[in-house]
C-alpha cells in the first residue's frame, strides 16, 4: 500500500506515495468513466458468454442459450438468395432457348448458370475450359458432331450419347481393320489420303493419295460424305478440317480407321434438372462456335 | 492511504458568457459551418433522367457518390484519398501559421459542444446559475431545467444524425418515407448511433475529447513553430498581477488584475497565465473576457491575444536590456512554404486529373483458358471479354474497332445479336461482352500486339486499350 503521499508544489498534485530508488511519481487521476465503461465491458462479455458460443467445454465447447451458429446463418443467406433468384428460375423454366438468348438479363444469368454446372458436372470430360481432349470434343470450335445449334446441343446434352437410352444419339463406325473389311495396306492409303484432306486442292496427288481417295468413295463417303464433310445426322465426323477428335497424325488415324473407338457421353436429363440442361446448352453455345 | 483515489469523475466546467471579436467570428462559424452540414443535403442538381438528382450523394448500393457536377465510381476512389491528403495538409499548412484555430473555430466536436453549452445557458442561466442549480437539491425547477435542456440536446442529436444519412440518400424522400413511418434498419441503427454519440460527446466528454482523445492535440505541438499565432498571455505587461479598485495608481504593478475572467470563460477549464498549455484550443474567448475588463478600468487591449514565441521572448529580451523591440509576424518562412507548396502540388494535380477525367474506359480480359481455338477453316480464334463502362448519365451506343490484326472477323457473343458496330451499354453502368477474333495466322511469331478501340457513336469520344492475339504456333 502507499506510504508517504506527498504534495507536489508545482503541479499541486500528490505523488502516489511509491518511491523507487528515488522516484516518485504523480498521482493525476484517470477519468471514472474509464473505469465504469471497463467494468460495463466485463459484465458484457459474461452476458456474451452466456448467449452466444464460448468457452471450450467436454463436447466441443458451451453452445449459448441462443443456440446461434454459423452454419444456420448460412444456410439462412442461402435461402435469400434462392427466394431472390426464384423469379429467374421460373423465367429459365418458361421460356424457350432462343427467348432466352434474346433477353439481356436472362442470357447473363443463363450464362452464368450453364458456367457453374459446366464447371461441376462436364469439365471431367470436356476439361475446364472446354477445350475437351483424346476423345473429348473440344466445345468452342466451330466443329459440331452432332449440330451446333442451340436445340441440337440441348438434345445432345439431354439424351447423352452412346448410353443405351432408347433416345440417346448413337453412331458406330465400323472397324475396318478389326473386322477385317479392308487390309492394313488399305487403311495406310485411305489414312494418308484423310490426313491431307484439310489441305484442299494444294495436296500433292501422289499414289498413295489417289488409292486413299478410291478406298474412301467406297468405304467411308456414305457416311462422312463426298468430300468428307460428314454428317451431323449420323454423327460422323468432319474429315476436312485439321480438327481431330483422336488425333491427326497417321498414326492415330490408322488406329482409329482400324478399331473405331467410340465416347460415352452421359444421359444428364437422367441426371440434372431440364432447366440446368437449358442453362448449359446457352452457355456451351456461348463459347464461340454456336450455329 | 492515498490522499486521492486513482480514478475520479473530471471536474465539470461551466464556461461563463462573454462577448467580443473572437466569440463573433465563433458565431459565424458555427452557423455557417451547421447550417452546411445541416441544409447541403437538400440542394437539387440536374443530372438528366438517369441519375439521381441530389447535389451531394454517397449512393452505397449502387457504388456511386456525387458532388454536383463530380460523379465518383469505385475505381476512382483515389479522388476521396486526395482529397484526405488535402485536408491533413492544409490542417498543417494553416495550424503552422493561425496555431489551433482549427480547434477553437471549426472542429465539429468544438462546434457541436458550443452549441450544447448555448443550449444550458438559454435553459439554465449563466455559469453562477448553473452551479448553484447543479449544487442544489432535485426540485421541481431543478428536474424541468434539466430534463429541458436533455431533450434538446437529443432533438440535436437526431437532427445530426438525421441529417448524415440524408446524404446517403435522397434526402425528400427518406423525410416522406420517415414521416410515414417506413425506415430501414439501416438508417435507424445510424441515427440511433450518431444520437448518443452527439448526446455522449457534446453534453458530457466535452474538453476531455480534445485533451484525451484526440491525436490533433497530440501532434499540433509538432506542426507550430516560434513564428505560429498561440494565445499569449503578455507576462511583461501583466506581472505583478494584483487587485485593482477605481483609483488606483498602475505603477509598479502588472495590467492584470487577476480577476479570473480568462480562467471561468476557458471551455477547458485552463489558467492560460500559465503559459500556452495542451488543453488550451485557441478558441480566443480568454483574449475577449480580458479585453472587456480592460476596457472597465481603462487599460489598452492585448494583455492576453494571439502572438508567437519568438514576439514573446523578443519582448522580455526587450525588457531585460532596457531596449525597444518591433513585433513581426513572420509568415513567410520554410515551414509555410513547404506546407502551400504541397498544397498546391496535390491540389493542382487532383484538379488536373478530375477535369481530364474520360466518361468512356474499357477493360480486356484475353480468355485463358483455352488461349486459342482452331477453327474448321483453319483459321486461329482468340476470345475476349470486354467490359466497356460508360460513366455518363446517358444510355449510349459503342462501336468496337481492332487493329494489328488484317482479314480479321470480329464476332461479338452477347444477348440478342449484338454488332461490333452498335454495342448498347446502359447509363452509368458497365456491359460485357465477349469479342471473338479469328484470322489465319502466320507461323513467323507466338503472338500479334492489337489495340481495341471503343468509339462513342454519339460523341466520337475513343477510348483506347492494347492486347495480344495469340497465334496458335
Amino acid at each position: 500500500m502507499a506510504k508517504n503521499p506527498e504534495k507536489d508544489e508545482i503541479s499541486g498534485a500528490h505523488t502516489t506515495g511509491h518511491e523507487w530508488d528515488g522516484i516518485k511519481e504523480l498521482n493525476k487521476p484517470s477519468p471514472r468513466w474509464w473505469l465504469v465503461v471497463f467494468v460495463c465491458a466485463i459484465i458484457y462479455a459474461f452476458g456474451y458468454w452466456f448467449f452466444f458460443p464460448s468457452w471450450p467445454a467436454p463436447g466441443g465447447n458451451l453452445r449459448g442459450s441462443l443456440g446461434w451458429t454459423e452454419h444456420r446463418e448460412l444456410a439462412k443467406e442461402q435461402k435469400e438468395i434462392d427466394a431472390l433468384q426464384a423469379k429467374y428460375r421460373d423465367k429459365i423454366h418458361k421460356l424457350t432457348l432462343k427467348q432466352i438468348k434474346n433477353d439481356r438479363d436472362m442470357y447473363e444469368f443463363a450464362k452464368d448458370g450453364g458456367a457453374a454446372a459446366f464447371r461441376q458436372n462436364c469439365t471431367v470430360c470436356h476439361g475446364s475450359g472446354a477445350q475437351g481432349g483424346k476423345g473429348f470434343p473440344n466445345l468452342n470450335d466451330d466443329d459440331w458432331l452432332w449440330g451446333g445449334k442451340l436445340e441440337d446441343i440441348y438434345t445432345t446434352i439431354k439424351n447423352g450419347v452412346r448410353t443405351g437410352f432408347p433416345e440417346a444419339r448413337t453412331s458406330q463406325m465400323p472397324a475396318f481393320g478389326k473386322d477385317g473389311i479392308l487390309t492394313n495396306d488399305q487403311i495406310e492409303d485411305v489414312a494418308e489420303y484423310v490426313q491431307k484432306l484439310h489441305e484442299g486442292n494444294k495436296t500433292e496427288k501422289t499414289p498413295v493419295y489417289e488409292r486413299g481417295k478410291t478406298i474412301f468413295a467406297t468405304n467411308c463417303s456414305v457416311c462422312h460424305g463426298a468430300n468428307g464433310e460428314g454428317s451431323q445426322k449420323v454423327g460422323a465426323p468432319r474429315l476436312n478440317d485439321d480438327i481431330w477428335l483422336y488425333g491427326g497424325d497417321k498414326a492415330t488415324i490408322i488406329n482409329t480407321i482400324t478399331y473405331a473407338p467410340s465416347g460415352v457421353m452421359p444421359t444428364w436429363g437422367r441426371r440434372i434438372s431440364d432447366d440446368t440442361i437449358k442453362e448449359l446448352t446457352i452457355y456451351v453455345h456461348s463459347l464461340g462456335g454456336g450455329e | 492511504m492515498l490522499q486521492e483515489a486513482l480514478f475520479a469523475k473530471p471536474p465539470t466546467i461551466y464556461p461563463k458568457r462573454v462577448w467580443g471579436n473572437y466569440r463573433k467570428i465563433k458565431w459565424v462559424v458555427m452557423v455557417l459551418l451547421l447550417g452546411i452540414y445541416y441544409l447541403a443535403p437538400f440542394l437539387r442538381f440536374d443530372r438528366g433522367p438517369n441519375a439521381p438528382g441530389q447535389a451531394i450523394l454517397i449512393d452505397l448500393p449502387a457504388r456511386r457518390a456525387y458532388f454536383f457536377a463530380i460523379e465518383i465510381w469505385p475505381h476512382e476512389v483515389y479522388y476521396i484519398a486526395g482529397l484526405l491528403v488535402l485536408g491533413a495538409i492544409g490542417l498543417f499548412f494553416v495550424s503552422a501559421l493561425l496555431g489551433r484555430v482549427w480547434c477553437g473555430y471549426a472542429c465539429p466536436q468544438t462546434v457541436w459542444t458550443d452549441l450544447f453549452i448555448w443550449v444550458e445557458r438559454i435553459v439554465q442561466g449563466d455559469r453562477n446559475a448553473r452551479m448553484k442549480l447543479d449544487k442544489s437539491p432535485w426540485t421541481f425547477q431543478k428536474i424541468w431545467k434539466k430534463g429541458l435542456t436533455h431533450c434538446i440536446w437529443i432533438v440535436i442529436g437526431l437532427f445530426t444524425g438525421g441529417a448524415w444519412v440524408l446524404y446517403f440518400n435522397d434526402a425528400p424522400t427518406l423525410i416522406l418515407d420517415t414521416v410515414h413511418l417506413q425506415f430501414s434498419n439501416t438508417v435507424v441503427i445510424w441515427v440511433l448511433s450518431l444520437t448518443f454519440s452527439t448526446y455522449v460527446l457534446a453534453g458530457y466528454a466535452r474538453e476531455q475529447v480534445c485533451s484525451l482523445m484526440c491525436p490533433y492535440a497530440r501532434f499540433q505541438s509538432a506542426m507550430f513553430d516560434k513564428d505560429t499565432l498561440i494565445i499569449s498571455y503578455d507576462k511583461e505587461r501583466g506581472e505583478p498581477r494584483r487587485n485593482y479598485k477605481a483609483g488606483d495608481s498602475w505603477e509598479g504593478r502588472g495590467d492584470c488584475i487577476d480577476c479570473g475572467n480568462c480562467v471561468t470563460v476557458c471551455p477547458t477549464g485552463i489558467d492560460i497565465r500559465n503559459g500556452l498549455q495542451m488543453e488550451c484550443i485557441a478558441c480566443g474567448l480568454c483574449v475577449d473576457a480580458c479585453n472587456n475588463v480592460m476596457d472597465v478600468v481603462g487599460r489598452p487591449h492585448g494583455l492576453i491575444r494571439y502572438d508567437t514565441e519568438n514576439n514573446q521572448a523578443g519582448r522580455s529580451e526587450a525588457k531585460a536590456c532596457g531596449k525597444s523591440f518591433k513585433e513581426t509576424l513572420n509568415i513567410i518562412r520554410p515551414r509555410t512554404i513547404y506546407y502551400a507548396v504541397i498544397v498546391s502540388i496535390v491540389g493542382g494535380l487532383m484538379f488536373y486529373s478530375l477535369f481530364t477525367r474520360s466518361p468512356l474506359d474499357i477493360r480486356i480480359i484475353h480468355d485463358r483458358n483455352p488461349l486459342f481455338v482452331k477453327l474448321s477453316n483453319g483459321n486461329i480464334r482468340n476470345n475476349y471479354t470486354i467490359k466497356i463502362m460508360n460513366m455518363t448519365d446517358y444510355n449510349k451506343d459503342y462501336s468496337l474497332e481492332i487493329s494489328g490484326l488484317p482479314d480479321a472477323s470480329v464476332k461479338i457473343e452477347g444477348a440478342g445479336n449484338p454488332q461490333a458496330g452498335h454495342l448498347p451499354v446502359p447509363a452509368d453502368s458497365v456491359a460485357e461482352y465477349q469479342v471473338m477474333l479469328a484470322t489465319r495466322t502466320s507461323i513467323k511469331s507466338v503472338h500479334t500486339d492489337i489495340n481495341f478501340a471503343i468509339k462513342d457513336n454519339a460523341t466520337g469520344k475513343v477510348a483506347n486499350h492494347t492486347s495480344l492475339f495469340i497465334n496458335g504456333n
